[in-house]
């Protein structure tokens, strides 16, 4: 079974986790071996989480640098800052909605222009899709839907060996009974997006 | 039911890495548990607390390792199987029982957990504690991943009972914070009653016992090597005439990079899950059969050596390489392509590596460092403190311990200038004061005191010294993930039987003549407090008692009530400037608070000098 190395970075209560899950207990449902590993640099106090999710038939956890077939970016800039996980043939998904690190709130750093993000990965990676995962949450019903937004973009590349049912079951068995139908709206538009954008 | 209790064997579940142990833990009947919180171990004792709410399981929040491993070794040698937990600097404090509890040994089976953190993403150091299993003459076991720690804990409380010694199982990150799927296996009925029989010559180590353990416990580190050189957690796999000896995470690498070089028959691989004492006889015959040999570990060189040795006992000169030589660093973690790199060249194997994509003219990209949730008491006491000692005119050094608040020595509230270990804010500042004729200023949480803070200021009073402690008294172990403490109250947890203990009455009983409790969000009196504290000759101590934002949020007994910047503000921006919480923002060159993520603790609203900062109008 090919390998597919799959990176997520995103900040701290962005929830990734749940994202994680959903597409680990997907890969149970297609029967296809997952590791996955996760760092949080005090997330709760508004670190960075970085998660690596190896599919296929690889045994380590963990994904070096230019190794990312994927990489999914929860917010922009650090998207770009993960660059150096990818090489000139992978894919990269990022959110466009920005959360300004505190730095940058208070005057003291300058966020890169949205522009100039898409241009920078889009010059060095095979390809890029990007759009606002924010807005398409909060039209599913709740800007907390932006990590299944995203993970519907991850599945339409159609680069994982998951299908897009057995994530649909995950979301029906991972995310909470009273989120389920607005996870699946937003599962769609994500799905939708990344159609279009590619 | 808790998930890691089902009693469904042969299912396959996605489990992280600190379930899988503790699964393993209840396989094997485990009847006691005791831990002191540290990442990357404290989910494993987060689920075994929960599963002690739900069996009669034995769980404890001990008040550091050092307690926690001589409670736990009670346990053991009244027949329980018992376990220990703690990050691996923990083993530091538990270290004066390890050593002579080697002597003792145990009855029923104890496994000591240690998890250790190459790269230091949560961590003061990354030091490598296979060595304390060599030090204390102790079995030392190391799972490669997620599934085989579920199954390595299982078989060291077997190991431990068979030695009648403890066992150390040695975990890094990267095996605790992966998930990958297990299968489950029978759950072994527990024991829970356990019996103590009296042997004085066996159990009270005065000399003349312990002359007679420390040879017991030589011949069971004989017997250990034997059982070492047959374990199953030794795997030999693949054929060639190149070697590579790992362990840990490096052997899923070393695999992989076989793999991917297209290399199998060309080498095969020794994986020591059985690192102490290590396989002689085992390594022996695999070097014999080798041309050329590599060793694949993070940290120090424990195995490199070990092999070096073996090798020249039995006089083989086969090439060993590991650290050094521009092969691998005693520095960090490794990873897949690293490894891949290193066994390339070594190996002499033709190979591309993926080229990381050029990022060196990207943008400065602005970091985003962690930072004091808002709403954080901690820091209201860190400018209250910098207020007081401004407002003397006092030149400070203030060092600091190890919780969320070590966070305070970040610009701007810079304060946290010596951080050591747990409790070393107290005794070093002892020393500062002596040494220099600055004014000490020292900051320790309320779960840090207990753990050892409260030696420190024994010390401290009795040896007379001069500082003011100040205690950052949050009611709960913030950083680790809201931990329980002897401080803390535990129906907040929905937990009965527990007993609760004033830190105030403590520092009182310790002898410390000048003891405040202050609200630190109430900014004026506490500078006032804070002040008077400064002034006095001695030992003196801040108790600033105020709940955890974050948990007291979590737990629905904060009520958040944003406030807002009214055009009084005359853009001053004293607020951000000096206390950077994280809710504030520009907008138009003004200073805005973010409503859905002030808690509204009202310090910004003290210190703006327009009072420009009001509670949000519904
Ligand atoms: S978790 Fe609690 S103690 Fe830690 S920074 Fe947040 S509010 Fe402060």
């Amino acid at each position: 079974m090919d390998i597919k190395r799959l990176i997520m970075v995103a900040v701290g209560g962005q929830g990734n986790l749940l994202a994680s899950k959903v597409l680990g207990e997907a890969a149970l449902i297609c029967k296809v071996p997952v590791r996955m590993s996760e760092i949080h640099g005090m997330a709760q106090r508004g670190g960075v989480v970085e998660s690596a999710i190896v599919f296929g038939d690889a045994s380590s956890p963990i994904i070096s640098d230019g190794e990312a077939d994927l990489l999914l970016g929860f917010e922009p800039s650090e998207t770009l800052r993960a660059l150096n996980r990818c090489n000139k043939e992978t894919t990269v998904i990022t959110n466009l909605a920005p959360l300004p690190p505190f730095t940058v709130s208070i005057g003291r750093g300058v966020y890169p222009e949205m522009d100039t993000i898409q241009a920078l990965i889009k010059e060095r990676t095979g390809s890029l899709i990007a759009f606002d995962a924010m807005e398409l949450a909060i039209k599913a019903g709740s800007p907390m839907s932006t990590n299944i937004v995203l993970v519907g973009a991850l599945i339409q590349t159609g680069i994982l060996p998951l299908t897009r049912e057995s994530v649909e079951q995950a979301i029906k068995t991972r995310t909470k009974p009273a989120f389920v139908d607005m996870n699946l709206a937003a599962f769609n538009l994500g799905f939708e997006a990344a159609a279009g954008a590619a | 039911m808790h998930k890691l209790l089902q009693n469904a064997p042969d299912q396959e579940i996605m489990l992280l890495g600190n379930e899988s142990l503790a699964r393993g833990a209840v396989e094997a009947g485990l009847a006691f548990a005791t831990t002191y919180p540290g990442t990357p171990s404290s989910e494993l004792s987060l689920n075994l607390f929960q599963i002690s709410q739900e069996t009669d399981l034995y769980f404890e929040y001990s008040t550091n390792e050092k307690v926690a491993l001589e409670v736990a070794a009670a346990a053991a040698n009244s027949g329980l199987r018992t376990m220990c937990i703690m990050k691996h600097v923990g083993l530091n404090v538990a270290a004066d029982p390890l050593m002579t509890l080697a002597y003792v040994g145990v009855k029923g089976g104890l496994v000591i957990l240690t998890a250790d953190d190459p790269s230091m993403f949560s961590s003061q150091n990354e030091q490598d504690n296979r060595y304390y299993g060599k030090f204390a003459g102790l079995p030392v076991l190391e799972p490669s991943s997620v599934a085989e720690a579920k199954d390595m804990a299982k078989a060291a409380f077997e190991l431990s009972e068979t030695l009648q010694e403890p066992v150390i199982l040695r975990t890094t990150t990267r095996i605790n914070h992966s998930s990958a799927f297990v299968t489950l296996g029978d759950i072994k009925e527990r024991n829970t009653k356990g019996e103590f029989i009296k042997d004085p010559m066996s159990f009270v180590t005065v000399p003349a016992v312990s002359r007679k353990l420390h040879v017991k416990l030589l011949e069971n580190l004989d017997k250990a090597q034997a059982i070492s050189n047959r374990s199953e957690h030794n795997i030999l796999t693949g054929t060639g005439r190149f070697g590579v000896i790992c362990n840990g995470v490096s052997f899923l690498y070393a695999e992989d990079a076989v793999k991917d070089l297209g290399i199998e028959d060309k080498v095969k691989i020794l994986r020591i899950g059985f690192s102490n004492p290590m396989p002689d006889q085992m390594i022996e015959a695999f070097l014999k059969d080798c041309d050329k040999v590599l060793v694949i570990e993070e940290g120090e060189p424990f195995m490199e050596e070990a092999v070096r040795s073996i090798a020249q006992d039995a006089g083989i000169s086969v090439s060993i390489k590991g650290k050094g030589d521009n092969l691998f660093s005693r520095l960090y973690e490794f990873d897949p392509a690293m490894v891949k790199r290193v066994m390339a060249s070594y190996f002499e194997i033709e190979y591309q590596a993926k080229e990381p994509v050029d990022t060196s003219n990207l943008p400065e990209i602005p970091q985003r460092p962690p930072n004091l949730c808002s709403g954080c008491s901690h820091r209201a006491t860190f400018y209250e403190v910098k207020e007081a000692a401004k407002a003397l005119d006092m030149d400070t050094i203030c060092p600091s311990d190890i919780g969320c608040y070590t966070l305070g020595f970040l610009p701007p509230l810079s304060t946290g200038d010596f951080v050591l270990c747990m409790g070393a804010s107290v005794s070093s500042s002892c020393g500062f004061a002596k040494a220099t004729d600055k004014k000490v200023i020292s900051f320790i949480g309320d779960s840090t005191f207990f753990h050892s803070g409260m030696t420190g200021l024994a010390n401290a009073v009795f040896n007379n010294h001069n500082f003011t402690l100040v205690i950052l008294d949050n009611g709960i172990t913030a950083m680790t993930g809201h931990q329980p403490n002897p401080g803390v109250d535990m129906s907040l947890f929905n937990l009965e039987g527990y007993n609760r203990i004033s830190i105030e009455n403590v520092v009182k009983a310790l002898g410390v003549e000048h003891v405040t409790v202050v609200k630190p969000f109430k900014v004026k009196k506490s500078v006032e407090a804070i002040k008077e504290a400064l002034a006095f000759e001695g030992v003196s101590v801040i108790i600033s008692k105020e709940p955890c934002a974050l948990h007291a949020k979590g737990l629905k007994l904060l009520k958040p009530r944003a406030f807002t910047v009214t055009d009084r503000c005359k853009n001053h921006r004293d607020c951000i400037n000096e206390i950077a919480c994280p809710s504030f923002f520009l907008e138009d060159d003004k200073v805005r608070i973010d409503a859905t993520t002030c808690v509204g603790c009202a310090l910004c609203a003290q210190i703006c000098p327009e009072n420009a900062i009001v509670p949000l109008k519904k």
